[in-house]
């Protein structure tokens, strides 16, 4: 019996030991995994900083300036000015019998002109 | 163990026969087993001692041992702490209102060199000559031969330069990381941003400091680790700011001006929209500060905010106003504008004959010195300081940049009579221009003092009430007709009626007088005229207009038509819809709130 218990207790440290090493290896290639992550995590973020600064760069004003004044031909772009402001009744809506014909009912339409006035 | 019996029978029987005492054999034998007791407890003792003795010397080695594994050891970062990954940038961004980046930081590497390791020094200067061609190369030649263990050849180098040095194959140039503050957007709120240099530095990394403007203001803020992810978020909005550059600069030119300044702000939050000051810089490459001559021909000089000048007659609004206040005129009364005046055999004239009375709102409209020192007059000089002090006439202003704190305001040694009514239309007291847009941000928002900032806020506290909402209402309908009928005609912008007064002074000699043909030409004014949302600020140093017969340098032909561009071009970028104007008259009601 006793000697029963001596082998059941050595068989039980060799099964500890073996478990607390292989939490060990499995551990330390969790931290491997995530410090590789980390520098990962680091390269991209000074990556998108610098792709920041480029954007930021590639957009400063004075160069948009030069780019509108180059390409004034092709998009006839200006300063804002005062009279671009316009009102939702200028904007064009497309013709109604366009709509019909494409077959829409507007019986079933819902009243929205005053919708405004509860946002 | 064999143990002595204490009366051993042959020994007893022996002394019995000899007629001794037995008992002496048992006393004996005791004494011998009690000594021998006693050895062996010292020995066990003792070897206790030993064992204690050993274990505390293996602890203290072990203690010993790891404090010196300690001090060996390189410091590094606790490796399960996943934040660490967050916080790479040494300072933090600045963006504008709409979160456009200001500044950023950016790497890239410095060049150092350790001769001793050095193959072929005179190749390696040759090659770096090549390369950089503002080295020097006798100097190089002589470091790179000499005795030097180290020295730095250059502190930002690009990409492409690092891999040109890396060609070269000399393992005596070596290169460190290096993180530079980057201002993308060049030339752009250079007085704003001010700069950034390197402190202290090592081979692996160097500290980035500010050294003017906001970067100094608030270097411990951006450089706080803690807080070095969150962004600094400043009122300018970059697109209004490159839009009055380019309107000012060209204004500026064409005024034949030798500097400008403008100062937009929220009339009612004190935030500061744009605020610029020509001639300017650029952040990236900051300029050495000038050594001899005037401070103020330097680009560095923040005009709108370090510039203390006597700003003219902008400041017959303030005398006006506090005469509405306390009721000693009303638009309507009329004040006696024959001139010359004399106070102290001083005389006070003005630019031309308006006739022997004018109506208090006239006095503004026409610009009557005469007019307005006779309302400062009757206003007093206590008085007088008293209310210029409430709208910060008197310290320099809080702007949150280093600069903010030299724009000390030139007060009158004594203020006397005389003080006062020069004063009263703006000579005697020398003020920056933000301090006056801080001014008329009272006027245009019914008379509260706002505080300047250069930080998104859009709900601040509300400053203290410097006026009644009534005299600001009157003062602001004079300001109006300043220019619909006044010496701002030029202002008029069809849809955002502007409302604002000229000032032309002459520019003090730095010997004592006052120069003929040196003006300081300014328009303040708000917009738009009925519902003041901002405040806009053009300052010219020294402008002629020479499209006339004459040369022209009243604020009316310079700062005006300047200040009526920058209106027409950025009112529509910060989202004001043109509107007809309210017919004014009808609506006002005097009765005091």
């Amino acid at each position: 019996m006793r000697s029963f218990l001596y082998i059941l207790s050595a068989l039980a440290v060799i099964g500890l030991a073996f478990w607390a090493y292989r939490e060990n290896y499995e551990t330390q290639a969790a931290q491997d995994q995530a410090e590789s992550l980390e520098r990962q995590i680091a390269y991209k973020r000074e990556r998108l900083r610098v792709l920041r600064a480029e954007w930021a760069y590639l957009n400063r004003p004075d160069r948009l300036r030069e780019l509108a004044e180059l390409n004034y031909e092709a998009l006839r772009l200006m300063p804002l000015q005062s009279h671009q402001f316009g009102r939702v009744d200028q904007v064009a809506y497309p013709p109604e019998e366009g709509l019909e014909s494409l077959g829409i009912d507007f019986d079933a339409s819902v009243e929205v002109s005053n919708m405004e006035d509860a946002q | 163990m064999i143990r002595t019996p204490l009366r051993p029978l042959a020994r007893i029987l022996e002394v019995r026969r000899e007629g001794g005492n037995p008992d002496a054999i048992e006393r004996e034998n005791i004494r011998l087993r009690h000594e021998e007791m006693r050895d062996r407890s010292r020995r066990r003792a003792e070897g206790r001692l030993l064992v204690m003795g050993v274990m505390f010397f293996l602890a203290f080695c072990v203690v010993g041992g790891r404090m010196a594994v300690l001090a060996q050891s390189e410091p590094a970062e606790p490796r399960a702490s996943a934040a660490g990954a967050a916080i790479l940038a040494q300072r933090a961004d600045i963006v504008d209102r709409k979160n456009r980046i200001l500044a950023t930081n950016f790497n890239t590497h410095s060049l150092y060199a350790q001769p001793q390791q050095m193959i072929e020094p005179e190749r390696a200067a040759d090659e770096l000559v090549r390369i950089f061609p503002d080295l020097d190369h006798a100097r190089l030649v002589r470091d790179f031969t000499g005795k030097r263990k180290f020295l730095w050849v250059k502190k930002k180098i690009s990409p492409e330069q690092r891999q040109a040095v890396h060609d070269i194959g000399e393992p005596g140039l070596l290169f460190g990381p290096r993180e530079m503050r980057l201002y993308p957007n060049g030339k752009l709120a250079a007085h704003v941003l001010g700069g950034a240099s390197f402190g202290r530095e090592g081979v692996h990394a160097a500290e980035v400091i500010g050294v003017a403007g906001l970067e100094k203001f608030y270097d411990a803020r951006l450089r706080d680790p803690a807080q070095g992810h969150k962004p600094l978020k400043l009122s300018i909005d970059l697109t209004i700011q490159a839009a009055i550059e380019r309107v000012l600069h060209g204004g500026m030119r064409l005024m034949n001006a030798k500097g400008a300044a403008a100062v937009l702000m929220d009339a009612h939050t004190g935030e500061v929209v744009s605020i610029a000051s020509l001639p300017d810089f650029d952040p990236n490459d900051r300029p050495r500060p000038p050594v001899s001559g005037d401070a103020s021909d330097s680009p560095l000089f923040n005009r709108s905010v370090q510039g203390v000048y006597e700003l003219g007659s902008t400041f017959k609004i303030f005398a006006m106003a506090q005469a509405l206040e306390l009721g000693l005129v009303t638009p309507s009364t009329m004040i006696d504008t024959q001139g010359p005046l004399r106070q102290d055999g001083f005389k006070i004239r003005d630019f031309r004959n308006y006739g022997p009375k004018l109506t208090a709102s006239k006095v503004i409209v026409k610009s009557s010195n005469v007019g307005t020192a006779r309302i400062a007059r009757q206003i007093g000089a206590e008085r007088q300081q008293e209310f210029l002090k409430s709208l910060g006439f008197f310290e320099p202003t809080p702007l949150e940049i280093i600069e903010a704190a030299g724009g000390q305001p030139l007060l009158p040694q004594r203020w006397n009579e005389l003080s006062t009514m020069t004063i009263s239309y703006g000579h005697g007291l020398s003020s920056s221009p933000l301090h006056l847009a801080v001014g008329y941000a009272a006027i245009a928002n019914g008379g509260r003092r706002v505080t300047p900032t250069l930080l998104h806020n859009p709900n601040p506290e509300p400053g203290p009430r410097v006026m009644s909402r009534a005299s600001a209402d009157a003062a602001r309908i004079m300001l109006r007709k300043v220019v619909t009928e006044g010496t701002a005609s030029m202002a008029e912008v069809p849809g955002y009626s502007v409302a604002g007064k000229t000032g032309t002074a002459d520019k003090p000699r730095p010997t004592g007088g006052y120069y003929d043909d040196k003006v300081i030409a300014t328009f303040a004014s708000f917009f738009p005229a009925h519902d003041p949302k901002y405040v806009l600020i053009v300052t010219l140093d020294e402008p002629v207009e020479t499209s006339g017969d004459e040369p022209r340098r009243t604020a009316g032909w310079t700062a005006v038509p300047v200040a009526a561009e920058i209106v027409a071009r950025v009112a529509p970028l910060l989202g004001l819809r043109p509107v007809i104007e309210p017919d004014e008259l009808a609506d006002i009601t005097l009765t005091s709130n």
